[in-house]
């Protein structure tokens, strides 16, 4: 058998990653010699690490095959949310570089976590096996249940770990319910051999009712309605840079399987239409429930109840161009996600939870950040001329006259709701001034989130080439 | 200079000034720099003087492939419509940015760099012949006004910012859906492409109210325009100027460059809906800015009466009517902008916007009475300045084809008058408050009057040159028009007479259909 180590090349390298922090977290010179080394250089290493990881990612973006007996298979998708990973994982490990609620001598064991959560999420995106991509996605998970109590002088953090364990548990039980009814039914866990099974209610009851179980896992992970209580109370006691990365990368793991799993059905299937009701459901909730927030992460968090429903626009119109819509914007969504969140790990100087109240007189405090954040929010309300502006028109083409149209003029009457808070964000930093004198945030995260906010700018005005690579997955779905 | 990009240039200039401007330390440098902007911008439009009058289709195409999987173009041009706009546009930016120069004495940075891409963002609304690259500019401009209104607006500057952006992004949403359904009808998002093509009239009807809903509101029209007075009286002089001169075009640009041409058949099947809104609009703007104390106000109602001649010649029908709408719009833009920079200059030397509290200026500020005066006359159409033209022609398109809705139309005209006059006079001749102690115009303001006047009396006297301009365009809309809503006529009664034909493979648009009769 011809092996190409091109083909594993992001998973390896993360996984090198992974095994270096384990050894630094457990080397005794960790624990005995607290004073004389300074914990944050031990792992200083590691953005670099994670951008030298990206650039492998790249250089795979290509590469195609099958392992582990057709389980695992690497194509033009699962090189794309790599990518996307590889990203998502560079930019979360650069924000939380410095983290002010993370004792020092756990930061090695949480940067382990992180990565091993990373990588759980680059073998999902190539799984293509019903139990694989269970192991997978228990891989990230159990990571994340770890890191979510990671952060000091804060109780609400022990809460916020039980619940995602308790709502994970159920989600995933769910899920491995639905998976023994669908090997019952179908008498197949790889997705080559399901795509030829029939999926209507009238062929395979037992199949339908496993799928949508099945799927439920992964709605968990996506925070779509109604499995999306965790999300606000999570990332409300989470530490903002656990909350970055739990907001983002995990919804890239659960929107590659379900693209995956989207890919075999057809429009005007029960099931279907069962994901067009919560996708619609989900973005009305999220968008009215985060009008009424102060707290921006609780805020966020509903945010990304309503984008996981935008999200299952692209997968109802279960057309090549639907599927990398959704991929695309998936992409994007982390993007912009994680540029909100730098924003207040940077301001958030004590690692407390912000207020609205916190943004006041932010264009006079740390005018650059304040213009990175209103990019970041104009982009989340998908306004153009930011990449979210072209994420959504993708979607929105995808889906219509596929028999979905109620849901994209749902989708679109969304954003009128959205935008008022996400303005909110932009009026707070530009327009209110702040009541007392506020310190200046330290200017060195200035640069990055420049970088982030330019990169949400240019795929906004070109987001051809990138999207291409999207379109290309697609295709080989649905060709 | 032949392959000089003359559109891109106009567009993205201001976009260039703006990077300069961070580096530039001073608020009056920064005012000078963009100033300097402002007539290079002006200057910038020089190559549009190759303009050729007779050519009724787009010139100065630019067009690029943008992302060719999804037929995305960044394509520009120009025809007589948008010709006549984006001058107006380049027009007013150095003027706004001379109206501040003292009335904006905080954020003078952020303020200049909002005034850049708002212009930007206008000239980009009337060239681009993408629908996609439309709507980017038609957004990118909610940003930067919204800024203006809530950074240097007046006291309750929160409640009219968030309404003006809630308002217009509510519409543009739907109109989002009805560029998604033309591209999918169509296979384009080129403007001229899907302009050629003809679509089923049930099709017709849902993406027309979608589209109109938007326009409406960004016109505004009677019910939707609740927005408009509460944002021009909070937001400041320069806001207030850009809003009325040219946002407001904006809407009015969306019927005749989107509604007309995609939507004909529908265009006459909600035709009579229109008139009568656009005639609920002029009398209800006419009687409510009857009432006003607040001279802000005032003109915030005048310009809802004022549009609604321009949708009302629009729907009209009739080279005529589609003549004046298009002269109403930009005599509106030169004469609504120049009273909103006149009561902003009284408004730094009395710091109030009401009408009794600036009384019996004629006799101590002569020059500013005297500019009022010629503004003031312009706007309620008297004969012999650029208004007349406009609403002359409207009212001849509307008598030409009925008759009694020209009838109907006249007391706006009447009630025009009637406010105006009563501000005029009020303000000339009333019993002097404090005045005594306030200075003539000077120099700056002098100079941003100036060509206003100018053109009012110009345009006024001289209306030829400004028609030839626009006509051989609209006469090309309006054959186009014709033959297209004839062509659908036909089956436009069978399918409109039986509703559920139409609703049934549509009831996923139903949010659309409810827009019109929307609470206000």
């Amino acid at each position: 058998m011809e092996f190409n180590v091109n083909i594993f090349l992001p998973e390896l390298f993360q996984l090198a990653i992974v095994l270096a922090l384990f050894l630094l977290s457990v080397s005794p010179s960790m624990k005995s010699s607290a004073k004389s080394a300074p914990f944050s250089a031990r792992t200083a290493w590691l953005p670099l690490a994670a951008c030298a990881g990206l650039v492998a990612a790249a250089f795979s973006l290509g590469a195609h095959g099958t392992i582990l007996g057709e389980a695992y298979q690497v194509d033009a998708l699962s090189q794309f949310f790599k990518f996307a990973v590889a990203l998502g994982f560079a930019i979360a490990v650069l924000n939380a570089s410095s983290q002010p609620t993370l004792e020092p001598e756990k930061r090695a064991d949480y940067f382990l976590l992180l990565s091993l959560s990373a990588l759980g999420l680059m073998c999902l995106a190539s799984a293509v096996e019903l139990i694989t991509i269970y192991l997978a996605l228990e891989l990230s998970s159990y990571s994340l249940y770890a890191l979510i109590p990671l952060r000091s002088r804060e109780p609400r953090a022990a809460e916020a770990g039980i619940k995602y364990i308790l709502f994970g548990a159920t989600a995933t039980a769910l899920s491995l319910f639905g998976l023994a009814y669908i090997l019952a039914s179908q008498h197949s866990s790889y997705l080559a051999a399901l795509t030829a099974s029939p999926w209507s209610w009238a062929e395979a009851p037992i199949g339908i009712i496993g799928l949508t179980l099945f799927m439920a896992g992964f709605f968990y992970k996506l925070a779509l309605f109604p499995f999306h209580f965790w999300a606000p109370d999570v990332y409300d006691g989470a530490s903002n840079e656990t909350a970055a990365y739990a907001a983002t990368l995990p919804k890239l793991g659960a929107v590659v399987v379900l693209i995956r799993l989207a890919a075999m059905l057809k429009p005007g299937l029960q099931v279907t239409t069962v994901l067009a009701i919560l996708g619609a459901v989900s973005m009305t909730f999220g968008n009215l429930a985060a009008l009424t927030q102060q707290d921006i992460k609780r805020m966020l968090g509903y945010s990304s109840v309503a984008h996981a429903g935008y999200i299952m626009v692209g997968l109802v119109a279960a057309s090549a161009s639907g599927l990398a819509a959704a991929g695309f914007y998936s992409l994007i969504y982390v993007l912009m996600n994680l540029t909100c969140f730098w924003v207040i790990c940077r301001l958030s100087t004590d690692g407390r939870n912000l207020k609205l109240n916190d943004l006041d007189g932010l264009y006079r405090r740390a005018p650059f950040l304040a213009f990175v954040l209103a990019v970041a929010a104009l982009a989340l309300v998908g306004l153009p001329p930011t990449a979210g502006f072209m994420g959504k028109l993708f979607l929105l083409s995808a889906a219509w006259n596929r028999g979905y149209d109620w849901l994209v003029v749902v989708a679109a009457l969304n954003t009128a709701i959205s935008i008022y808070y996400y303005l909110n964000l932009i009026r707070h930093a530009y327009t209110v001034e702040a009541d007392g004198e506020t310190a200046a945030p330290p200017p060195d995260g200035a640069l990055w989130g420049g970088v982030l906010a330019g990169l949400l700018l240019v795929l906004g005005a070109v987001p051809a080439p990138v999207f291409r690579w999207a379109e290309a997955a697609g295709r080989q779905l649905m060709p | 200079m032949s392959d000089w990009p003359t559109l891109t240039a106009l567009v993205f200039f201001p976009v260039a000034a703006c990077l300069v401007l961070p580096f530039i330390r001073g608020d009056r440098a920064i005012r000078i720099v963009s100033l300097v902007m402002g007539v290079v911008e002006l200057l910038l439009a020089l190559p549009l003087l190759r303009f050729n009058l007779s050519v009724p289709g787009y010139q100065f195409q630019e067009l690029v492939a943008w992302v060719p999987e999804w037929g995305l173009h960044y394509h520009l041009g120009m025809d007589g419509i948008s010709l006549l706009m984006v001058l107006l546009t380049v027009l007013l930016l150095p003027l706004c940015v001379l109206c501040s120069w003292s009335y904006i004495s905080r954020r003078v940075k952020e303020f200049h760099f909002s005034l850049m891409l708002m212009t930007s963002a206008c000239v980009g609304v009337f060239v681009a012949l993408d629908f996609v690259l439309f709507y980017i500019f038609w957004e990118a401009m909610l940003v930067p006004m919204f800024l203006l209104i809530a950074v240097w607006g007046g006291p309750e500057r929160r409640y009219a910012s968030l309404k003006f952006f809630l308002y217009t992004l509510a519409g543009s949403t739907l109109l989002l859906v009805a560029m998604v359904a033309f591209y999918l009808a169509g296979g384009t998002f080129s403007i001229p492409e899907l302009s050629a093509r003809t679509y089923p009239f049930g099709f017709q009807c849902w993406t027309f109210l979608a589209m109109a809903f938007a326009f409406a509101i960004k016109v505004p029209m009677f019910p939707f325009h609740t927005w408009l007075p509460a944002a021009h009286v909070e937001a400041p002089t320069a806001g207030s100027v850009l809003l009325a001169s040219v946002l407001l075009k904006m809407g009015a640009y969306g019927f005749l460059r989107f509604c007309l041409p995609l939507t004909p058949a529908a265009s006459v099947y909600f035709a009579p809906l229109m008139i009568a809104i656009s005639i609920a609009s002029i009398l209800y703007g006419g009687f409510v800015a009857l009432g006003q104390h607040d001279m802000k106000k005032l003109i915030a109602y005048s310009s809802v009466a004022h549009m609604g001649f321009v949708t009302l010649g629009i729907f009209i029908f009739t080279l005529r009517g589609l003549e004046g709408a298009l002269m109403v719009m930009l005599n509106h833009g030169i004469t609504t902008g120049a009273l909103f920079m006149l009561v902003g200059c009284i408004y730094e030397r009395s710091h109030s916007r009401e009408i009794g509290k600036n009384l019996g200026l004629g006799k101590y500020l002569p020059a500013y009475m005297g500019f009022f005066g010629l503004f003031a006359l312009s706007s309620l159409g008297f004969p012999g300045t650029n208004s007349f033209v406009g609403e002359a022609l409207v009212l001849i398109g509307v008598f030409a084809q009925k008759p009694w809705l020209g009838a109907v139309a006249i007391p706006g005209v009447l009630l025009s008058a009637a406010y105006m006059l009563r501000l005029g006079q009020k303000l000339a001749w009333g019993e002097p408050t404090q005045a005594r102690a306030y200075k003539d115009l000077n120099v700056r303001e002098w100079v941003y009057f100036a060509p206003l006047a100018v053109l009012v009396i110009y345009i006024g006297l001289a209306p030829g040159l400004t028609l030839r301009a626009m006509d051989p365009t609209l006469t090309r809309v309006l054959n186009d028009f014709r033959e297209r809503s004839v062509v659908a006529a036909a089956p436009a009664k069978t399918a409109a007479s039986s509703l559920e034909s139409v609703l049934a493979p549509r009831a996923a648009l139903q949010p659309s259909a409810a827009a019109p009769t929307l609470p206000r």
